[in-house]
């Protein structure tokens, strides 16, 4: 078994090499002839103003959260999966507690709007109001 | 320590899957043109050529190689010097590394040895396909940040946002080719896939798990960023996406990743749906049909053959992806988001609860 | 062979480890934080666990440091203003009390030598399965709750932010 993830540890090593061998052929044929104009950021041949590392939307990071809890999820569904069938009923509805409870977490997630990416304005004061 | 024989066998696998791969890759940037311009009436790539022969356009492919290699790559001034750097590697590294575990043939027995025609058969399997996809998102994320640059930071977040959504559904909807096979190995589920289902069909993952093959291709084109869910490159809003600021060679190596990506996710498709390197009705010794037909054929044939299916359906799906692309409009972004958390992630924990019913009840009826 | 590589990615762990505390751009401690967990999937697959090694980089590294690298974007402090920590009295004191904490168990570990090998097929995903659904069962459910209650959380402090 070992023998496989060592044959991926040199695929792996051979990957980057590959990349960084390539990445050295280009940086030893191309040219380099940098202008102001050049190097500026694109923003569709206006000059940039501002920095964009500016503050986002929290939609994304609300999105990375609900992604955690549901990877976890599905990553302790896997070992069940290979193996319900031998373990039979039983093993089925556990696996059916575990899943309806974090429905209940979906559920929740639904009906707070969460997972809307754009909240209608008809929502909005309605929210308000509620809290 | 490890067998010279060995090590030639595992360098050789390395070697054939790799060329495999990269030529899909360079073969594929010719078909997507070509697909398009022959679904729009236009002709596509048709002036590189060598010594006057252009062969459908196929040396352009090789033209844009050496063009990404010679232009001048640059780095914004505003841009993160290291990060812009390495976001290209981030991207192109985990698309190299989900080549290592699909396996493109059955054991073959040379010298008295068994080689299995697969990088590496891990008995994480499956698991080590996620985890390694999973990784995908650094190169976008950092990419977009990194440029420090509106399109490519809006496209950067819409795209990882989007990634991760689908990387739920994704990861669902295998679940039930792994209750049906009863195994992590993708080995073992292409053997498992070897069987007859009521004696006349393969008992191919398409066929006993039609709704988890609709939500895993849905997931895998979001994943891997294709149209309809090319949002996130979407031209006419967001210039190039997360790569808007990337040139050249770097900029390649965001193509290469996308392309890798692709052929992988055909061969991912071709194995857990569509029997990897299955033969309908062809067993070790020859055809064995569901009427009592038999043909016999020689061992060679049969492994030409099953190698030649893996190729097909991959070259098959590889196309689906382009087809795919020219056919269907792009999602607004909210639809995607909807479609992701409110269908797709219901539907495969509807389908794991179905397939467990079913099997279950297979179980206790005896047939 | 597979001593060497122990300590290879061991040193690669804590390599990465004191790389993230030490950096100044959050983003370089996260970058190095993806590769301290990377090098303890690999310790974990040495140590035939290879079902939590899948799982270590799925969910750690696929998952969690999105999460980090989002809200290191949110933030988004410019570089210029980057708060810098200074190496305080106390804060050598941690350092001296972490050497001893790591003395300590490398004397534990010596005392209860570690278990013999444990057979190539313990850490496998049926091995883990079967395990969770027999033995573990209870703690398995409680998870259910625990991450129930990690949305329901993780929604309410987002939503004062809103």
């Amino acid at each position: 078994m070992l023998t496989d993830f060592a044959t991926v540890l040199v695929f792996m090593v051979l990957g980057a090499v590959t990349v960084a061998l390539l990445l050295l052929v280009s940086r030893l044929v191309q040219p380099r002839d940098p202008t102001p104009v050049k190097l500026s950021t694109y923003e569709c041949g206006e000059v940039p103003f501002g920095s964009s590392w500016v503050q986002f939307n929290i939609r994304f990071y609300v999105v990375a959260l609900i992604f955690i809890i549901f990877d976890v999820e599905v990553a302790l569904l896997y070992p069940w999966a290979v193996i319900f069938q031998r373990l039979g009923m039983v093993a089925f509805v556990e696996a059916f507690v575990f899943i309806v409870i974090l429905l209940a977490g979906l559920a929740y997630l639904w009906k707070e709007g969460d997972l809307d990416w754009v909240r209608t304005m008809q929502d909005a004061p309605a929210r308000k109001e509620g809290k | 320590m490890i067998p010279l024989f060995d090590l030639g066998v595992a360098v050789a696998r390395v070697a054939v899957f790799f060329a495999f791969v990269f030529g899909l890759v360079v073969v594929m940037t010719w078909v997507e043109r070509k697909g398009a311009a022959y679904m729009q009436d236009r002709r596509g790539p048709n002036r590189a050529r060598i010594l006057g022969i252009t062969l459908f356009g196929m040396f352009h492919p090789l033209a844009d190689a050496l063009k990404f290699l010679f232009k001048e790559d640059f780095i914004p001034d505003n841009a993160h010097r290291l990060f812009y750097q390495l976001a290209p590697m981030f991207a192109l590294a985990p698309a190299i590394l989900t080549m290592a575990v699909v396996p493109f043939g059955p054991p073959v027995t040379i010298a008295g040895k068994t080689i299995s025609l697969q990088i590496a058969d891990l008995n994480v399997g499956i698991l080590y396909l996620f985890a390694v996809s999973g990784l995908a998102v650094y190169g976008v994320v950092l990419a977009g940040w990194s440029s420090n640059s509106k399109y490519p930071l809006l496209g950067g977040l819409r795209s990882s946002a989007q990634m991760i959504s689908y990387e739920v559904s994704l990861g669902l909807s295998i679940m039930g080719i792994l209750m049906v096979f009863q195994a992590i190995r993708l080995s073992e589920i292409v053997l498992g896939q070897g069987e007859l289902l009521f004696g006349i069909l393969p008992k191919w993952g398409v066929f006993v798990q039609p709704l988890g093959f609709v939500l895993f291709l849905t997931a895998l084109y979001a994943e891997a960023n294709r149209t309809p869910f090319d949002l996130p490159e979407g031209e006419s809003e967001l210039v190039a996406g997360y790569h808007t600021e990337y040139a050249s060679f770097k900029f390649s190596m965001f193509m290469m990743a996308e392309y890798i990506h692709m052929v992988v996710g055909a061969a991912v498709i071709a194995t857990l749906f569509f029997g990897g390197w299955q033969f309908p009705y062809l067993a070790d010794k020859g055809f064995a049909f569901p009427g009592g037909l038999s043909v016999t054929v020689p061992a060679a044939g049969v492994l030409v053959l099953r190698i030649g299916s893996f190729i097909g359906k991959t070259l098959f799906f590889c196309w689906l992806y382009v087809w795919v692309r020219w056919t269907i409009p792009r999602f607004r972004y909210d639809q995607v988001m909807r479609l992701g958390w409110k269908v797709m992630l219901p539907l495969s924990l509807l389908n794991i609860f179905v397939t467990g019913l079913v099997l279950l009840l297979i179980d206790k009826g005896g047939f | 062979m597979e001593p060497i590589l122990f300590i290879i990615f061991g040193a690669i762990a804590v390599g990465g480890a004191i790389m993230v505390v030490t950096r100044k751009h959050p983003m370089s401690s996260a970058l190095y934080l993806i590769l301290t967990l990377f090098a303890v999937a690999a310790l974990f697959v040495l140590r035939q666990a290879h079902f939590l090694a899948a799982i270590q980089v799925i969910v750690y590294a696929g998952a969690v440091m999105v999460l980090f690298i989002f809200v290191i974007m949110l933030i988004n402090v410019p570089e210029n203003k980057l708060p810098m920590e200074r190496l305080t009295g106390l804060r050598l004191l941690g350092v001296v009390a972490a050497g001893f904490l790591i003395l300590e168990s490398a004397i534990l570990a010596r005392r209860f030598a570690m278990p013999a090998g444990s057979t190539a097929d313990a850490g496998s995903v049926q091995a883990v399965g079967r395990a969770l659904f027999t033995d573990y069962l209870l703690a398995f459910e409680i998870t259910s709750v625990l991450l129930l209650a990690a949305v329901i959380g993780a929604i309410a402090l987002a939503k004062r932010k809103i």
